[in-house]
């Protein structure tokens, strides 16, 4: 094991080493460039996400942040991760948020309590961990640089081949985990929905058909 | 390319979560700032991983392995999540999380002056 550990830190160097001799620190590629400009484009989504004001708005910046993310990933050679992200988290997440911030009857425009009382002492622990992450990140890896020229490091056939040959265990455990998640959350809403129509006493129409369908569904259990 | 790109990017992506995580209100924000910071670290991994397949021999692709374990759990995090925002919010009638101090000591749910004080103490705190 510390062989083997030992072994990688010495390829590690060695390629490092190599990597240092050809590359300038002033002489960014195209990929640094375009991974540069999208990188800016994901930190901006980002930062709006969490600073507006309109709930829906902040969803639909996620979208951009999520996107520009898979697009990096894209510029890293791994596409299956990226086509995975797009997948999941564009496509899945997003509308699921969306269908909670409707659901929870969120305000449509501006909603001026968006952000809670602390935020000022949330920008101070976000900063302050920015600053130490950022230079701790730089300074350890001043001289660190990511071979992307060959073969995708991250093409559908080699995640595949690593991802059935050695992590067939921890995926069908994870198949397992997303099994539990999805009756945990089937229970949960069932619950909150029978409570919902045992107390709802205004005759309205979608309250009644709400009623009618719950009573339906217990029976159906029963 | 440079490593310090993307884990630069990583790091800042965290913090704008963290930011969120701390500083929203909506339930359902907070959870968005939550998949900020999951997909920063996804970030890290898979540059890292990309670095030590070409550095190393026997990385297994560990890195890009743990990065798919990572968004499915992500998405199981965010069904769970949204149904318990839901069920606070069928219960409680609110998505607002400082309002949900049902288990705060030394107010009932039932006080009328439960309130205000808590208002002053969020204040206090920030």
């Amino acid at each position: 094991m510390t062989f083997t550990a030992a072994a990688t830190a010495t390829v590690a160097h060695a390629t490092t080493t190599v990597a240092a001799e050809h590359h300038g620190f002033l002489s960014p590629t195209g990929v640094e460039i375009a991974f540069l400009l999208v990188g800016l484009l994901t930190f901006g989504a980002a930062v709006v996400t969490v600073t507006t004001k309109q709930l829906v708005h902040a969803a639909l910046w996620l979208v951009v942040a999520l996107g520009g993310l898979a697009v990096e990933y894209l510029l890293l050679t791994a596409e299956f991760i990226a086509w995975v992200q797009v997948l999941i988290y564009v496509g899945s997440v997003v509308v699921l948020l969306l269908f909670g911030l409707m659901l929870t009857r969120a305000p449509i425009g501006r909603s001026p309590d968006a952000d809670s009382g602390n935020r000022w002492a949330a920008l101070t622990v976000a900063v302050a961990s920015a600053g130490a992450l950022v230079w701790v990140v730089v300074d350890a890896f001043r001289t660190t640089w990511v071979d992307l020229n060959g073969a995708a490091a991250g093409s559908t056939e080699v995640t595949g081949a690593s991802l059935f040959q050695n992590w067939v265990l921890p995926f069908e455990a994870l198949s397992v985990l997303l099994l539990a998640a999805l009756v945990g959350a089937i229970v949960l809403s069932r619950k909150a929905k029978a409570a919902a129509a045992g107390t709802t006493t205004a005759p309205q129409v979608p309250g009644s058909r709400d009623g009618k369908r719950a009573t339906e569904d217990k029976e159906g259990v029963r | 390319m440079h490593l310090a790109y993307p884990a630069v990017l990583a790091a800042l992506l965290f913090c704008t979560g963290l930011y969120g995580v701390l500083a929203r209100r909506n339930a359902i924000l907070v959870l968005m700032s939550v998949e900020l910071m999951l997909n920063a670290v996804n970030l890290n991994l898979v540059a890292f991983d990309v670095w030590l397949s070409r550095a190393a021999r026997d990385t297994l692709h560990s890195g890009q392995a743990l990065t798919l374990f990572t968004i499915a759990i992500a998405a199981a995090e965010i069904g769970i999540g949204l149904a318990i925002v839901l069920a606070v919010y069928r219960n409680g009638g609110t998505s607002d999380i400082d309002k949900l101090r049902d288990t705060a000591e030394g107010h009932g749910p039932d006080d009328p002056d439960s309130d205000a004080p808590a208002a002053e103490k969020a204040e206090a705190t920030a």
